[in-house]
């Protein structure tokens, strides 16, 4: 099996630690994981800005780069939800139709194909999980609370295996975040709203580390922790897996 | 103003958003805890679509059974192409027989026609009767939710208004007090009434009857006591059987309000001996929404609010931030469709978060019309010049390895060495409320070479 590793963009320049910790965690399950130098981004921020016809050169990229591969897998949901949903507007050739099936986020490939929950981790912190809405509702990596499913969430089933790590529950357990991609600055104020309230959320229920398998959500989060001098640290999921303390 | 100013006006009261907010989300609450009693609730989700596109997809001969239908049973059938057509039928009918006052209940099609306003200018006097939409009423504001009408008034405000417009007394929002003073005020009006309009909550091709939806009761109070009863619907409102209503009665409630059922729901077949009936049908958009295949389901609608009450945004910007006759999830994928330069900015005020289409009874892929309404809108609507132009270029880098990797380079290089003043301008809206990232000494990219190298 061989596993391309899609970093995205604002992975790849603000979060290096996100993509190293996500490549660590394959390489300890066993996977040859490789990565395609020369990727660059998922056309994401066009697509929801009502640009998708402008971002057909890059979702052709993604499948140039990504097309030899098994599996490719990244540690963002939303990403990776666009790549499943959105690379419609490409021609459909089989490269394309491959790319799309098989482009997993990094927890529900972990769960679903390789069929792990306990990577060895320990991390003996009170942890809340920021379930982001592409993953939650696109991808489908837990039941949301709107849907009268039985309970699952890929997320949990992986921190629970977590030596020491302590999960907690929100009071809204998932909420949107408010990010939204270009939203967060054309609709400022509802954005960074939406951001204080699930923060407080978080502090309400003790939870000292957020956590979640988008960072791009995590990124608004922190911003909004790091102005305000909040008591609360924020990972993406992949770095608790990563983790040994 | 687009909608992300009017939410930021709204944002400045911080508490009454977290009041509005918190009323809300108790009324999702109370809908999951209903919906959870419904054994097969996604089960009958399904259904409810499925009914649903199979109207829509035979909108015609439904449409053509029900007239004939309601006709055998002595009610009037009339057709209206737009919301001008609409009022004017109204009108007519009331000229016919003198009417000068008018009780109304809940319906937002009247709404979107404007009819009162049309009314008005008529010497005729239209009283909403839904205790909600009577308050909005006397404020001269429009609905700001389309099942809770006066949702972002606090009952203090009621007061002030009641004592101003109905002479009540003081009583520090007292809801007994205030709505049994609204109960003789309505009462009144019922009883001097002479003709009374209705919405439609469904209209039953194979019976020619129709079902209004009330918890006040206030359709029937209408309805039985003038002599001429004109309901009001879009031709969209049809299910195909009376049995169907075992599946939308279901949906309907627990979805708006997390009751099992409506205090009434009201069947209307025929008018009683020497009164009438009228029902005006109208499409006003309707059919050309139809004929836009990406949009077509956003027909399904049957106006529980569901979204609205779902909605993080709604929640935290209030109905009147949309300036549309629906605001919330549904009304942005309605009202581009009717208006797409005015209502251009409602298909962004969104996360895409899609809690709405998972939440619609009817199953409408709400998020998705949104993204679609999207891609329409940068098109045939103008748009910002930095916006676009961001985007475009964003659009070219992106999709050349090179010219990326020396653009992240750069960028991150000025993250990290230009100074704060400057990077926290008023141009950087992240930066007004949010720190940026830290910028790391290198990216992925450089330390996946490095390592390559050292391997």
């Amino acid at each position: 099996m061989k596993v391309g590793l899609f970093i995205p963009c604002y992975i790849n320049q603000l979060y290096p630690q996100v993509g190293i910790a996500t490549l660590e965690v394959l390489e300890k399950l066993g996977v040859e994981v490789v990565y395609p130098t020369g990727q660059t981004c998922c056309g994401q921020p066009l697509g929801n800005s009502g640009y998708e016809d402008d971002s057909k050169g890059i979702c052709q990229l993604f499948v140039e780069n990504f097309k030899e591969f098994d599996y490719i897998v990244g540690p963002s949901g939303s990403c990776v939800y666009h790549v499943k949903k959105h690379f419609d507007i490409l021609e459909q050739t089989e490269e394309v139709i491959r790319v799309r099936k098989n482009t997993y986020e990094l927890c529900q490939f972990i769960y679903e194909v390789l069929g792990k929950t306990d990577l060895g981790a320990s991390f003996p912190y009170k942890v809340g999980i920021h379930k982001s809405c592409h993953g939650l509702r696109g991808l489908r990596l837990g039941s949301c609370s709107e849907r009268m499913d039985d309970h699952y969430s890929t997320e949990e089933s992986l921190l629970k295996e977590v030596k020491g790590l302590e999960l907690k529950t929100l009071n809204r357990v998932d909420e949107c975040c408010g990010f939204g991609g270009t939203f967060s600055v054309f609709e400022e104020a509802i954005s960074v709203k939406m951001g204080k309230d699930r923060i407080q959320d978080h502090l309400d229920s003790d939870v000292e580390v957020v956590t979640g398998a988008d960072h791009s959500c995590l990124m608004h989060l922190e911003g909004l922790i790091n102005r305000n001098k909040q008591p609360l640290k924020v990972m993406h999921i992949a770095e608790i897996l990563n983790s040994s303390i | 103003m687009a909608h992300a100013d009017e939410a930021a006006v709204f944002n400045k009261d911080e508490a009454k958003v977290d009041w509005h907010d918190k009323a809300l989300w108790f009324v999702r609450q109370k809908r999951d805890k209903s919906a959870h009693n419904v054994k097969g609730w996604e089960n009958l989700r399904d259904l409810a679509s499925a009914i649903k596109a199979n109207v829509l997809s035979n909108l015609d001969g439904y449409l053509l059974q029900f007239e004939e239908n309601a006709q055998k049973n002595g009610v009037t059938v009339h057709w209206a192409a737009d919301a001008e057509e609409h009022n004017k039928i109204v009108h007519s009918i009331l000229a016919k027989h003198d009417v000068k006052k008018v009780v109304k209940s809940k319906s937002m099609l009247t709404e979107e026609c404007h009819l009162n306003p049309y009314l008005e200018s008529h010497d005729i006097e239209v009283i909403d009767t839904d205790l909600g939409e009577r308050i909005v009423q006397l404020a001269q504001e429009p609905p700001s939710h389309i099942v809770l009408p006066a949702i972002h008034k606090r009952k203090e405000e009621v007061d002030v208004l009641f004592q101003e417009h109905l002479g009540t007394k003081p009583c520090n929002g007292d809801p007994q007090y205030l709505t049994s003073e609204a109960r003789k005020h309505l009462r009144d009006k019922f009883l001097k009434a002479d003709a009374a309009i209705t919405g439609v909550n469904f209209a039953v091709a194979d019976t020619g009857g129709f079902v209004v939806c009330t918890n006040e009761g206030n359709a029937d109070m209408g309805a039985h006591l003038a002599k001429v009863h004109i309901a009001c619907m879009g031709m969209e409102k049809l299910i195909p059987q009376e049995k169907h209503l075992g599946v939308f009665l279901r949906l309907l409630a627990r979805s708006a309000t997390g009751q099992p059922i409506t205090t009434y729901s009201s069947h209307f077949n025929k008018p009683e001996p020497g009164k009438e009936m009228h029902i005006v049908i109208v499409d006003n958009g309707r059919t050309e929404q139809l004929s836009r295949e990406d949009f077509r389901a956003s027909l399904h609608c049957i106006r529980c609010g569901a979204c609205m009450n779902t909605c993080p945004i709604y929640r935290r910007s209030g109905g009147h931030s949309y300036k549309a006759t629906i605001p919330g999830p549904i009304g942005s994928i309605l009202s581009p469709g009717i208006d797409l330069k005015k209502h251009s900015s409602l298909p962004f005020a969104s996360t895409l978060c899609g809690s709405c289409s998972d939440v619609c009874p009817v199953k409408i892929n709400i998020h998705e019309q949104l993204y679609k309404w999207r891609q329409v809108i940068v098109k045939d609507v103008p748009q910002p010049v930095v916006k676009k132009t961001v985007l475009k270029i964003a659009g070219s880098v992106l999709a050349n390895s090179k010219m990326y990797s020396f653009v992240g380079k750069s960028s991150r290089f000025m993250l990290k060495h230009a100074p704060r003043f400057l990077i926290y301008s008023k141009l950087n809206a992240w930066g007004k409320a949010r720190d940026l990232p830290e910028v790391k000494n290198e990216n992925f990219d450089e330390w996946y070479k490095k390592r390559k190298k050292n391997e």
